[in-house]
């Protein structure tokens, strides 16, 4: 009895301790980067978040005043796995004498809390297309001087401005690029098969070239459900809530007939013919096929219905501690020989117009198969769809239900 | 050992066949991943020839180095950290009755029921927010990296180490302890020398799963490291991403090495000083023979 | 209590009192660090998490702590997510009576070995898991499939090729593996210290084996038994790493959609409200369970 009443009281104190702390972290929280959308939204209660016209960041931020080749630091560079050639790295650090720190992330979605929370410490981040556009939003990350990046103009004329998430070229450079389709086995399915997402969605396709249990997609809400729309016809960054549900009554239709939802072992699936089939992205493909006994066994292509592109881009992160050195970085990848070496490294296209003479014979006829042979047209970026982002995730469980 | 503690007979029997099936299901990954850090071919699981080249890329790759490195770094801290805290946590829960108790008992639940990506975002919260206070009210920077990790390795490990010592502690009669006191053993001694060697297992066990959730986590450390201090296992969740190469099972069979020369070392040393006490003390220890 | 009261001196009850209170001090102060600990670096970062399941999503992810609402915990209630819940739940169960039928035996037997020995066996079922646990499911992914070692030997006996991987089969056996340490462990550690003398006098008064066993080792160790059930039952609750590796993600489960909440969706407020109903219900689940049963064994 004793213990209980003591206990609640001890329960109460710490709630009052507890409290003020909260409240104090939470409204700096408001103030915050991780929501731009509603700048100091609790400080003042008359500031109506709504009226903030969308796509337009709250606070445009302040640029870094940089001359070209200047550095102000060591660099925190913060980029997906595998990504980048130690190699270059090394020359950077050797020409700039500078050191590198690297760390790693496995997806945009992992990456962006650390950068919007602010404080990271990084300096240089890769985030893709529409989690550019989150980033921007969020004021997460700093327009980009140009002066400080003379190579600027080394990019092929369709990235050097008009990408939609960046349309000026304000905020990222890009870095490679690629898109989402389909690798296949050719001695299983021949040389003459439909180009189509129908290998996948269509039960008389997969049975006449065998494919049931020998098909993976990936496990990612948009590019999963977003290859269902694109074989039913839709766009994929509908917001329509009827075309959604009939790619999840699609999809759901397809798990039986699926080996797997897989996002990292794809490219190995196919590689030991434990898939036929395989949803994944164009440099991952590419890696297996070249480093594999017979490269000419397998194939990679977007589907005639189209499907996703996407680029992936360097961005200063707005609380980098060496803005200077990162434009410096930035402005190094988009050297001419640089790029081209990184798409002989990685397996995935250049961006750089000065780069392409220089990247590999052995590479270059895989690269130009990323988007080839589709319809510019059905070609899509993945765009940031708002609140409808929650539907995407809630159909791609449903379906698997 | 007593008698009726030895099982006899087929009871015996198939406790030790058992026994042989679960080290068996346990160790036959390990073996696999053994003897296809030695293959040539970069597909796991396609044997391409007798090699070391796994072992020697290793050798070059600072990265992995690196973030092995801090992966052991963090797992002996953490570890070490929360087996005191946890252990003093059970002791109090077990042995005391005191105020907040209940809240206490509860508290330390919570890191083994939250989802790791909840604690995750959490954590993430709670250290930039609480940095940014600290920069406005003192003007000192702190930023997240090395020892952030570590805070939050301990912070989900206390739970472990305590919840494992409690089942070790939980109805063990308080009596010997008692009777050290009766002697006039100080308080210390009597830890030292009767309550401590009787929750050993417990404690040891703790310290084991610590060392273990540490060196696997994945999802709390990314969110809370900063520039510089990936981790291993961090570091792989990303290689696999784009590879699955046997260098990935070299670097596995490396770390297993390293801590079969651990527990060797400790294992040794634990017996030397149980001899030891054995001696200094004439106090039946947990192994009557 | 029965001391002879004496004027002057304090009182039996008094000196009593005094000595239960400084018991109480010393546990305190045995409690405390780790208690601080905890509030600062959990119980302070949760309540963060709590506030935020009361927000709102605002249009670009990012979440308002303006305008508090249940909606996050209203949505809870769908279909799908009940589902998800469900079936992870069935997987946790399975995952548990297994790891506990196999666990038991292997953490008695380490129990009643000689000292050098019994370390040995316990020490043994954690090394696998001090290699990488990616690394390991990936292994398993190689023995299961196809032309796998299980496949060879099934082969070699004439039955038969035999495929798990992307089975819920495979789920299972990945879920045991990972988490069987963390029953043998607590096991291990409860039975262990049992006072074999009671076992010896139950046989000396002709008690069965397995009576003396269901009778006396068994509810000796219930501690244990619960405790391991727990660090077993809990985790694979929420795993979705070994699920998606092994099973090929084909069942959506509760772990994989809270982390697609918190990550893809960038829903926070609804991450952090299914985490908190998660986390009540458990925590609610254990004390009944040890008011119930555990204590008074």
């Amino acid at each position: 009895m004793t213990t209980t009443r003591v206990s609640t009281r001890a329960l109460l104190t710490r709630r009052r301790l507890a409290v003020p702390l909260v409240l104090a972290l939470g409204l700096a929280a408001c103030g915050g980067d991780d929501d731009a959308d509603e700048p100091a939204a609790a400080d003042e209660p008359a500031g109506d978040a709504a009226d903030e016209p969308a796509g337009e960041p709250a606070d445009m931020g302040d640029t870094a005043e940089c001359a070209a080749d200047e550095v102000d630091g060591d660099l925190a560079l913060y980029n997906w796995s595998e990504y980048m050639d130690p190699d270059l790295i090394s020359a950077f650090e050797e020409q700039y004498g500078v050191t590198v720190t690297e760390d790693f992330y496995d997806s945009n979605e992992a990456m962006q809390p650390i950068i919007a929370a602010g404080g990271s410490g990084y300096d240089v981040i890769v985030p893709s297309d529409y989690m550019v556009s989150i980033l921007i939003e969020g004021g997460d990350i700093m327009p980009l001087n140009k002066d400080a990046i003379p190579n600027y103009s080394n990019l092929l004329p369709e990235f050097e401005s008009g990408l939609p998430y960046d349309p000026d070229g304000a905020y990222v450079a890009p870095y490679q690029w690629g898109s989402t389709g389909l690798g296949v086995n050719l001695g299983a399915l021949g040389d003459d098969f439909p180009r189509s997402w129908g290998l996948i969605f269509d039960p008389d396709i997969r049975a006449e070239y065998g494919l049931d249990g020998k098909v993976s997609l990936l496990n990612d809400p948009r590019e999963t459900m977003g290859a269902a729309l694109k074989y039913l016809g839709y766009s994929l960054n509908t917001t329509d809530e009827a075309e959604l549900q009939e790619a999840q009554d699609l999809l759901r239709d397809t798990v039986g007939a699926l080996a797997a939802f897989d996002s990292d072992s794809y490219d190995e699936n196919i590689g030991n013919e434990t898939t036929l089939v395989g949803h994944g992205y164009s440099g991952n493909f590419f890696a297996q096929f070249i480093d594999s006994d017979n490269p000419d066994n397998w194939d990679y292509f977007m589907p005639e219905e189209g499907g996703t592109q996407w680029v992936d881009n360097m961005a200063v992160v707005a609380d980098a501690p060496h803005p200077c050195t990162a434009h410096a970085f930035i402005n190094f990848i988009l050297d001419g020989d640089n790029g081209a070496a990184l798409s002989n490294w990685n397996y995935y296209a250049s961006p750089n117009e000065a780069s392409q003479p220089m990247i590999d014979e052995a590479v270059k006829p895989f690269l130009d198969k990323a988007t080839a042979g589709v319809d510019p047209e059905k070609i899509e970026f993945i765009r940031d769809t708002g609140d409808f982002e929650i539907n995407f995730s809630d159909a791609f469980t449903a379906a698997r239900g | 050992m007593s008698s009726s503690a030895n099982p006899r007979g087929v009871t015996r029997f198939l406790l030790a066949g058992n026994g042989g099936l679960v080290l068996l299901f346990l160790y036959a990954p390990i073996i696999l991943l053994v003897i296809f850090s030695f293959s040539g071919a970069k597909d796991p699981g396609v044997w391409g020839g007798f090699t070391f080249d796994w072992y020697r890329d290793l050798a070059d790759d600072d990265r992995v180095q690196n973030a092995i490195g801090i992966s052991v770094r963090v797992a002996i801290f953490s570890t070490i950290i929360a087996t005191v805290l946890g252990t003093m946590a059970a002791l109090a829960l077990e042995r005391f009755t005191f105020r907040g108790k209940k809240v206490f008992d509860a508290l330390l639940y919570l890191p083994i029921i939250i989802p790791d990506v909840t604690m995750a975002v959490m954590m993430l919260l709670f250290f930039t927010r609480a940095f940014d206070l600290i920069d406005a009210m003192f003007g000192t920077r702190f930023a997240k990296g090395f020892w952030t990790v570590v805070v939050s390795h301990v912070a989900f490990n206390i739970a472990f180490v305590s919840v494992v010592v409690r089942a070790r502690i939980a109805g063990m009669d308080s009596t010997l302890e008692q009777a050290a006191g009766d002697l006039y053993a100080n308080r210390w001694q009597a830890f030292r020398h009767v309550t401590l060697p009787l929750i050993m297992p417990g404690v040891l066990g703790g310290a084991l799963l610590a060392l273990t959730l540490s060196l696997d986590d994945v999802v709390v450390t990314q969110f809370v490291s900063g520039p510089g201090s990936t981790t291993l296992p961090v570091y792989v969740f990303g290689l696999i991403r784009r590879d699955v190469t046997p260098l990935i099972n070299a670097v596995s069979v490396v770390m297993l090495v390293a801590s079969l020369v651990l527990v060797v070392a400790s294992l040794a040393a634990q017996r030397a000083s149980e001899g030891r006490r054995r001696r200094d003390l004439a106090i039946p220890g947990e192994e009557p023979s | 209590m029965s001391a002879p009261a004496i004027d002057d001196l304090p009182s039996g009850e008094e000196v009593e009192r005094q000595l239960e209170r400084s018991r109480r001090r010393r546990g305190f102060l045995l409690a405390s660090p780790a208690y601080f600990y905890m509030v600062l670096f959990f119980a302070v970062p949760l309540v963060i998490v709590l506030v935020y399941s009361f927000a709102t999503r605002t249009r670009t992810g990012g979440t308002s702590l303006s305008g508090w609402n249940l909606d996050a915990y209203r949505r809870l209630s769908e279909d799908f997510i009940i589902d998800s819940v469900v079936r992870s739940a069935v997987f946790a169960l399975i995952t548990t009576a297994v790891c506990l039928l196999v666990g038991y035996p292997y953490a008695y037997f380490a129990a009643t070995r000689s000292p050098l020995v019994r370390n040995l066996m316990l020490v043994a079922v954690m090394i696998p898991f001090w290699t990488n646990f990616l690394v390991r499911n990936y292994a398993w992914r190689v023995i299961i499939s196809t032309g796998g070692p299980i496949s060879s030997v099934t082969e070699t006996l004439g039955l038969g090729e035999v495929d798990l991987l992307f089975t819920r089969t495979a789920v299972v056996l990945g879920l045991v593996y990972s988490f069987l340490p963390f029953m043998i462990l607590p096991l291990y550690a409860s039975i262990e210290r049992i006072d074999w003398r009671l076992v010896e006098a139950s046989r000396d008064l002709y008690c069965s084996g397995w009576k003396s066993f269901t009778k006396i080792v068994l509810p000796l160790s219930m501690p244990g038994v619960i405790a391991g059930s727990i660090l077993v039952f809990v985790p694979s609750l929420g795993a979705y790493v070994t699920p998606a590796i092994l099973g090929g993600g084909k069942e959506a489960l509760l772990g994989e959609y809270i982390v697609n909440q918190f990550l893809t969706a960038r829903n926070w407020p609804v991450g952090a409200s299914l985490s908190f109903v998660l986390m009540t219900v458990m925590l609610g689940a254990t004390i009944v369970y040890f008011r119930s049963g555990g204590k008074n064994l």
